[in-house]
């Protein structure tokens, strides 16, 4: 597999990059069209986003992930103001008293894949190639940072009205608890940055070259749309796992997140079979009758069969076409300790992970 | 009750005449370039056929293309500007983002961010600052814009703040038209102002519309009510036109579904319409069509009203015929000349038709079906165009009809992706009926906060409550009500139970208030 290096990001290519990281969402992560619309517009008035390797910064270098924490429909209603960015960065230097050397994509799928290149965009930093999830996790502390004991705090959060707030916690756990308390106090939605790194620990723990693999997914989709699922299979390492009609959606809400299960009618090559996704955000298990296809921490995606568009949890409707893929996960989930943290147990699935 | 439906296509203006259930009579008459010509034609004829005269009707409904037409031309679009209330939020998301250029020029498109909006809990952002609207609005109106659209963030929680704008601009500067995106779109602040900055601009030209319909009905003496049809396959008065056109935006799918469900008697089916250039396919469920998902894309424009799911294809009875390899069937078509071009009739063109008459699937025409080699594969290829689209709107396994309308159903093959085809009577004039059969409707969608006072049901009752008021409001009989359509939806992420709640409710037509 061959995937071109990303270099740079403007108006135009942020879509494939939009696209793409609605794939790694796996169903989660958020509606990607509104957070390419924000870094579209941050482009063109800020100019495009340099793409650099972790490994060309020195080892001291300060890397900041930025993200978007809330819920997605209130995003598509109430917008960020844009000055979010500059807001936090000062306060995490401030914490720091280091300069900021460049941004993260902590979550290089959904909305979080889009947002970092709005921040690197209006702050005129580069943009590490790379990021902490491989793809779209439901919880703050899910990240590779967490398997090496790096803290998310400081972290930094602000609304776009203006208010601020620092966190200083005794575990990423807590930090998740905290800051998802205080994004419903600013509206649903907030703007942060956390998991300060050093570019030395970063070269550890980095997935490396997601955002450069997000770009090329997107690609293939603008060129080969419906087809595309094939070259992603082959290219990725995936596996067909289904194509069936959405034959039902259960939605019930727990814990405050997007849960449900999607039933699946098998056509084509999967004609008479059946097979349904479990959901929380993402999608988490995929089965057909008693056999597993597979779980998290591996990727299930889900394609429109007409037009090759990535569907998400929130938008996949009852009627709908589509081809599921798995893609293997990162190899840095397949630990016991990564599997205790975001395998099919830790999401109440009495099942063990099996790769794919 | 006696009723003229009349549906005005691209290529056809067709009117029938009803009474009650009973089919009367209905006539076809080409589409003329100032549309009321071909409206009077048809309707005249109409009242021929079904042996009545224009006294004895009750009601005119009328489904009409004209506003979607004025989209896509890009013409008579009324310069318009839009007031977004939502700061300190919203700026990193402008008004007009993501809309072809050719269309933000057609209609002058200019906006003003100000404070206001609310939060997802109903709080407000920041106040309303009464002095910052009226200067916002006198800015975007010394632009020439005096059609005003307004937007506020979670309108669809609490639309208290756009109607204290409406308030205030109507006293403030009488000459402004305004429309609030409340009354339009759903979830969505970008996709419900794309389809108020659409309505808005389009309002001067749904007045004209609306008069000229007036006179067309004084010159025929009708002197019944007259109404329109919506998206969603309801009634929607002359004067709500003018102010919501977007409303009436997709009728015509929708009639033609509406009408090809009476027609059959099959309240669940998937509707295939064959016109003369183009094939749409959709699904009635309760004899109202399915609507599209989450936002619709109109005029390459991301919007959020309600409207059918219908796919289509550049395949009509009018299709040229391709025959070198690989043989090929349109989009070319030869549209409303086929009379004059299909070999069937005389003409030196191979069309769609021609393939259905050689085949035998029909006897249309005056001049013996030419011998076509190929005609097998050709059949073969006709068929797989159509039942793909079958296969894709189908949203499930369960074996239910296709009921096929239009002009071009006469091409259908008896079973389409294993499903039984059924061609109803009249049913090249499927959309007429469609438009004269129109129910009331009322739809109300609202984020509900659940607590100990307020749980799922209730919240639910509360809001069936508000569409049914809505209905009534709009000469629903309330007797007739019944729920269509309830959906409700956890929003994610947020802990406590908020819910996403949908309601649309229908019933009759009353003339009692009348």
């Amino acid at each position: 597999m061959s995937i071109k290096k990303l270099s740079f990001v403007d108006n135009k290519s942020i879509n494939a990059v939009a696209i793409g990281g609605a794939v790694l969402g796996s169903g989660g992560g958020g509606d990607p069209y509104i957070g390419k619309l924000m870094a579209q517009q941050t482009i063109e008035e800020s100019g495009g986003v340099k793409v650099i390797d972790i490994e060309t910064l020195p080892d001291d270098a300060l890397i900041l992930p930025i993200a978007m924490m809330g819920a997605p429909t209130v995003m598509v209603e109430k917008f960020p103001s844009g000055n979010e960015f500059a807001q936090l960065i000062p306060m995490i230097e401030k914490m720091l008293t280091k300069p900021v050397a460049a941004i993260l994509c902590i979550e290089a799928g959904g909305l979080n894949s889009t947002i970092p290149f709005a921040a690197a965009s209006k702050l005129g930093l580069p943009i590490i190639d790379g990021d902490a999830m491989g793809r779209a996790f439901p919880e703050l502390q899910m990240v590779t940072f967490t398997l090496g004991g790096i803290s998310a705090t400081p972290m930094a959060m602000v609304d776009e009205k203006g208010n601020g707030c620092n966190y200083n916690t005794i575990s990423n756990v807590w930090t998740e608890k905290l800051a998802r308390a205080i994004t419903i106090e600013m509206g649903g939605s907030a703007m942060c940055s956390l998991y300060p790194v050093s570019a030395k620990d970063c070269k550890k723990y980095l997935i490396k070259g997601s955002l450069s693999l997000i770009h090329h997914i997107g690609s293939v989709i603008e060129k080969h749309s419906f087809n595309a699922y094939q070259i992603l299979i082959k290219e990725l390492n995936g596996k067909h796992l289904f194509k069936g009609r959405v034959r039902d959606v259960e939605r019930y809400s727990e814990g405050g997140f997007n849960r449900g299960v999607v039933k699946l009618e098998g056509i084509d090559n999967f004609s008479n079979r059946d097979a349904k996704v479990d959901f929380q955000n993402e999608f988490l298990v995929a089965v057909e009758g008693e056999k597993v296809l597979a779980t998290t921490p591996d990727l299930i995606c889900m394609f429109d069969a007409n037009t090759g568009d990535p569907v998400t949890a929130e938008t996949i409707k009852y009627g709908l076409a589509v081809n599921i893929l798995g893609l293997p996960c990162d190899p840095i989930w397949q630990s016991k300790e990564a599997l205790d943290m975001v395998g099919p147990r830790y999401f109440k699935y009495d099942i063990d992970y099996k790769p794919l | 009750m006696i009723r003229v439906g009349v549906d005005v296509g691209g290529t056809n203006t067709d009117a029938v005449v009803m009474e009650g259930e009973k089919f009367l009579g209905g006539a076809k008459s080409p589409t003329t370039s100032d549309i009321l010509t071909g409206v009077e034609n048809a309707i005249k004829s109409a009242l021929r056929e079904a042996n009545t005269t224009s006294d004895n009707v009750d009601v005119l409904i009328i489904g009409t293309t004209h506003f979607v037409n004025a989209l896509i031309q890009r013409t008579k679009l009324a310069p318009t500007g839009l007031i977004r209330m939502c700061l300190p939020s919203g700026s990193s998301i402008l008004p007009f983002t993501d809309w072809p250029k050719s269309l933000i020029n057609g209609m002058k498109g200019s906006y003003k961010l100000i404070k206001g909006g609310y939060e997802m809990t109903g709080n407000e952002i920041s106040q309303l600052d009464h002095d910052e609207l009226i200067s916002a609005a006198k800015e975007l109106s010394d632009k020439g814009c005096k059609q005003i659209a307004i937007s506020s963030v979670f309108a669809t929680v609490r639309d208290d703040m756009e109607k204290e704008a409406l308030e205030v601009l109507t006293k403030a500067i009488p000459s402004l038209s305004i429309t609030l995106s409340k009354s339009i779109g759903g979830m969505g602040l970008l996709e419900r102002e794309n389809a108020a900055i659409i309505n808005a601009s389009l309002k001067p030209l749904a007045e004209e519309v609306v008069d000229s319909f007036k006179l067309l009905q004084k010159s025929l003496n009708l002197s019944c009510p007259m109404f329109f049809t919506r998206n969603d396959g309801t009634l929607i008065e002359a004067k709500e036109v003018i102010e919501l056109p977007v409303l009436t935006f997709a009728c015509g799918p929708t009639n033609s579904m509406r009408g090809a469900a009476f027609l059959s008697g099959l309240q669940d089916a998937l509707v295939v319409d064959i016109g003369g250039t183009t094939t749409d396919v959709g699904e009635v469920k309760d004899g109202f069509p399915r609507l599209a998902g989450t936002s619709v894309m109109v005029a390459d424009v991301r919007t959020n009203f309600a409207m059918p799911d219908v796919i289509s294809i550049g395949l009509g009875g009018g299709s040229v015929v391709g025959l070198n390899e690989p043989l090929t069937i349109g989009p070319v078509s030869v549209g409303h000349e086929l009379l004059q071009k299909a070999k069937v009739f005389g003409g030196d063109t191979l069309t769609a038709t021609d393939l259905a008459v050689a085949s035998g699937r029909c006897q249309i025409g005056n001049k013996a079906p030419p011998s076509i080699s190929s005609l097998e594969k050709l059949i073969e290829i006709l068929d797989k165009m159509v039942s793909e689209q079958v296969a894709r709107a189908r949203t499930s396994g369960k074996v239910i009809p296709v009921i096929a309308v239009g002009g071009g159903s006469v091409m259908m093959p008896s079973k389409v992706d294993g499903l039984e085809v059924v061609i109803p009577k009249n049913n090249d004039l499927a959309n007429a009926v469609g438009a004269a059969i129109a129910q009331v409707s009322g739809q109300v969608s609202r984020i509900v906060l659940l607590n100990d006072e307020v749980n799922r049901d209730s919240a639910i009752q509360e809001v069936t409550a508000e569409a049914t008021s809505l209905a009534v409001k709009r000469h629903a009989d309330p007797k007739s009500i019944s729920v269509l359509t309830i959906s409700d939806m956890p929003l994610s992420y947020l802990p406590g139970n908020n819910l996403l709640i949908n309601v649309t409710v229908v019933g009759d037509l009353s003339m009692e208030d009348f």
